[in-house]
């Protein structure tokens, strides 16, 4: 199939930047996105000029390296996959496609589609974590876990840090995110002494770095390629709330929504 | 060059508790005073540097992706082992040692291994304490599977996301000690050279993948974390950006490379399906407990799966390893499966796979169980192919995956450069000529959580604090070999793109050093390759400049070192003749088609010493001894 690209060229963060067209000649079915992209960069590049800057690297859905907002969606059209899982069967000869960094105040444009999303791990340094020094700690089997428990916080672990919750989100709130984190180490009983701290400490980190609010548009699950669902939302929501109550300063509390 | 293993005397089960007793220790108020540079951060890295800012180190950790969850440890699906004993099947430490030696077909070093072993059971309790959701039982107990090669359920997962988890606990140990202060964070930042002073690591020189500025971090020792180099084939289950830039950039300045022919060719991948693809995709190989491997008894049997009945159908694997059928190690399923294509019998459209079928097992244990097991895999295939695969067989084929060989390294798990330490997959320690599944995940957190910080402090403890800079002028120099490099690259201006010529030498690899070898392929790939190098560094195109994000650079860059790999790679595959676990030379095999060991001239670890580009490295042999688990030829029968 043949389909036309524009595509965001932006050579640094400070300068502006624009849709460039681009022709994708000859994509095979089976190809994935970036495999296409990968095709016209090599174009690109033969003819000496900079191949389009993107991120990625497993490719197999599971490092969140990539991500590019595809005709205004997150991760493109497939649900529960990302970019680099959406393959050109997806597409048909003609079509055009814009492709576009993620948006965000608080993920500043690096290069072209690359956007620098440290303002996750600086989210999870405050205390996204359960805090077990190396070696001081009892058997495995010590503490047993209800299944149902394990499950649930298996599925909020399930996050890869991608950040399409926040491309996604009108307000760019990174609520799914915090949430999923929140979640995990919440449901565990290894997560209970940090609890509170943790949940406070981030989602005044979160705003911190420049997120937008919750206002529960949940275009956050929609686009999340590991489908993380937004109760965990209400769970961070209930979590919040009840440490809030019990001790907590004003200031730490803003922004949850 | 000397070759001391520094091995512990006694008993095995003793080795590793008398040598952390003598290791030297630094007392606790003197530990903020010497620096650590840990490069990579996946389960090695990201648990050494963890663990070493928890004991009061300062640390700096680099690596090249924008966070430090990314690296590729998140991509191991399967599972971790441990000889936790769970079951109640049998499994013990001394199991896990004696199926690891095995498994690596006797050409890893016992010691190493039988620790391994035995810290597999503290990692398990610490990820469990770090909050890694793995499978559990309705008792709320942990859950395990069997596993490729392995008679007992010894494999603890987290659906089929055990890396990734793993790696998520590793990056939380990591977080907390770049909250705390302790590890001070690099990411996009790439390690392009090693720093010697008086011949000992001393620090590196990076690039700021961002700003493209070069610059240098001095330390009192370096650790080396950089993972395996399988994208030398271009095609490779592993991250486009994996690369062996850093442990190569070592071995240029005087680390010995150990078994660099040792790569692991991984059964269950997906099929390629065309020209344009960038990399293979890995299923995990669990999927062989439930999933029957077959293809067509008959060449050019073109019907439809479901239309073959089973009396047409050859479940190869069943009928030449009774006992072990379905789950026989990687590099006999691998090998099995070539032997099928070659055969004529491959299925797909381009005959180039064998099926994967959960038929049975479907129907034995109901869809909702396959789908529990393995419902993600089961997507990510179909995602991928357009295929539903609880309807038609998967299609799999083997493709490069990890590499056993690495920089050579002592029971320390010290280089040849003192002070400098390799850990993970980029060393060649533990897994002899062929790895076991799920013991990847468990040497990577063995040696960054429980061995490293240890034998790291005996180092420390003997080099002393002394003051360290970046103001010596070994770094000015080779910050400036950096950037002459890179400005070289810049300067070609030829007509060929860096993937081309990658793709060129991957299939030279492939052909060459890949899953069966032989004399005259490894001198062919040995008179092409210098060629290829030549011809990239006369015909490559980089656009774009030095000082700026430039992806095509990094990529240059790299396979400028996988150019200077492969050829050692072949040299080594030339000269070990005989046939081990994953290095398969069809000059020597036994009338079954197994490998056949040449245990009386091969039973060592090569070595290989650095002498220049193009020029023939040194051997250096160090000797394998079995005292605890019998040299035999491995059978699965």
């Amino acid at each position: 199939m043949n389909l036309v690209l524009h595509v965001w060229r932006q050579a640094s963060p400070t300068v502006k930047g624009g849709f460039v067209r681009y022709e994708a000649k000859d994509i095979s079915d089976h190809a994935s996105f970036l495999e296409m992209l990968d095709i016209v960069n090599e174009e690109l590049t033969e003819s000496g000029e900079e191949p389009i800057a993107f991120e990625h690297d497993c490719r197999e859905g599971i490092c969140g390296s990539c991500g590019l907002v595809i005709n205004g969606v997150p991760h493109g059209p497939q649900h529960g996959a990302a970019t680099c899982q959406l393959h050109m069967r997806h597409y048909k000869d003609g079509d055009q496609i814009w492709i576009e960094p993620w948006r965000a105040k608080a993920f500043p444009v690096v290069k072209d589609l690359v956007v620098d999303r440290g303002a996750l791990d600086r989210i999870v340094q405050v205390g996204g974590y359960i805090s077990a020094r190396t070696g001081a700690v009892p058997d495995a089997n010590a503490t047993p876990i209800r299944k149902e428990y394990a499950e649930l916080a298996m599925d909020a672990a399930a996050c890869i840090g991608c950040g399409a919750c926040v491309a996604a989100c009108p307000n760019a709130s990174a609520m799914l995110f915090v949430a999923a984190k929140v979640s995990h180490l919440g449901l565990l009983p290894q997560g209970q002494p940090e609890r509170r701290d943790r949940v406070l400490n981030l989602v005044a980190q979160m705003d911190i770095e420049g997120f937008g609010s919750c206002t529960n548009h949940a275009e956050c699950e929609a686009a999340c390629p590991k489908q993380i669902s937004i109760d965990f939302i209400a769970r961070l929501n209930r979590d919040l709330l009840v440490t809030s109550l019990a001790q907590t300063p004003e200031h730490m509390v803003a922004g949850a929504g | 060059m000397e070759l001391d293993s520094k091995v512990p005397s006694g008993p095995i089960q003793e080795k590793w508790d008398k040598r952390k007793f003598e290791l030297k220790l630094v007392n606790p108020a003197n530990k903020r005073r010497y620096t650590v540079i840990v490069v990579g951060s996946g389960l090695a890295g990201a648990s050494a540097a963890a663990s070493l800012g928890e004991l009061g180190y300062n640390v700096k950790c680099f690596c090249y992706q924008d966070s430090a969850r990314r690296a590729h440890s998140i991509a191991a699906q399967g599972g971790i082992n441990a000889a936790k004993n769970y079951q109640n099947d049998g499994d013990s430490i001394w199991r896990l040692f004696y199926d690891t030696v095995k498994g690596g077909d006797y050409r890893s070093r016992e010691a190493n291994v039988y620790r391994l072993a035995q810290v597999s059971n503290n990692i398990i309790d610490q990820c469990v304490a770090q909050g890694v959701p793995f499978a559990r039982e309705y008792g709320g107990l942990l859950a395990n599977r069997s596993f490729g090669g392995a008679q007992v359920s010894r494999t603890f997962y987290a659906r089929g996301q055990t890396g990734q988890q793993l790696l998520v606990g590793a990056y939380h140990a990591l977080a907390k000690e770049i909250g705390n202060g302790t590890v001070q964070m690099f990411p996009r930042t790439e390690m392009l050279d090693l720093v010697l002073i008086d011949g000992q690591a001393r620090g590196i020189v990076v690039r700021d993948m961002v700003t493209g500025r070069v610059s240098s971090h001095a330390a009192h020792a370096v650790v080396l974390a950089t993972g395996g180099y399988s994208n030398v084939y271009f095609f490779s289950t592993n991250a486009k950006g994996c690369n062996t830039t850093a442990i190569w950039r070592a071995h240029r300045r005087g680390a010995a490379f150990a078994n660099p022919c040792f790569t692991q060719i991984h059964p269950t991948c997906i099929p390629r399906a065309g020209e344009y693809q960038s990399k293979l995709t890995l299923m995990s190989e669990s999927l062989r407990n439930d999933g029957r491997i077959w293809v067509p008894k008959e060449q050019g049997d073109h019907r439809p799966a479901a239309q073959i009945p089973d009396a047409d159908r050859d479940y190869y694997l069943e009928r030449l390893y009774p006992s072990f059928g379905n789950l026989t190690p990687r590099d006999i399923a691998s090998r099995r499966a070539k032997e099928a294509v070659d055969d004529g019998r491959g299925v797909g459209a381009l005959k180039n796979g064998v099926y994967l079928d959960f038929r049975d097992s479907i129907q034995r244990l109901g869809k909702s169980v396959i789908e529990e097991r393995y419902g993600n895999l089961f997507e990510m295939y179909e995602r991928i192919t357009g295929e539903n695969p609880y309807a038609v067989p998967m299609r799999i084929y083997p493709a490069p995956h990890y590499t056993m060989g690495g920089l050579w390294v002592d029971y320390d798990l010290q280089s040849t450069i003192p002070g400098l330490f390799v850990i993970g997959e980029a060393n060649f320690s533990d897994h002899g000529a062929n790895r076991l599944g799920a013991s990847a995940l468990m040497q990577g957190l063995a040696d960054g959580y429980f061995v490293l910080p240890y034998t790291i402090s005996d180092y420390l403890a003997r080099v002393g604090p002394t003051k360290t800079d970046s103001t010596h002028g070994a770094f000015g120099a080779v910050e400036r070999e950096v950037s002459e490099r890179m400005k070289t690259l810049l300067a070609v201006n030829g007509k060929r793109t860096v993937d081309t010529i990658h793709r060129e030498l991957g299939q030279v690899m492939w052909d060459a050093c890949g899953m069966a070898r032989s004399r005259g392929a490894l001198e062919k790939g040995l008179e092409v390759i210098p060629e290829i190098r030549e011809r990239f560094w006369k015909e490559v195109r980089v656009p774009g400049r030095g000082e700026d994000f430039n992806q095509g650079l990094e990529k240059a860059g790299r396979l400028a070192d996988f150019l200077e790999l492969g050829e050692l790679m072949c040299r080594d595959a030339l000269h070990r003749e005989e046939s081990s676990g994953g290095h398969f030379r069809e000059e020597f095999q036994t009338p079954e088609g197994e490998a056949k060991r040449d245990d009386e001239r091969f039973a060592f670890v090569s070595a290989w010493e650095f002498t220049g580009v193009g020029s023939a490295p040194t051997l250096h042999a160090e000797p394998l001894t079995f005292e605890n688990v019998p040299l035999s030829q491995r059978s699965y029968k």
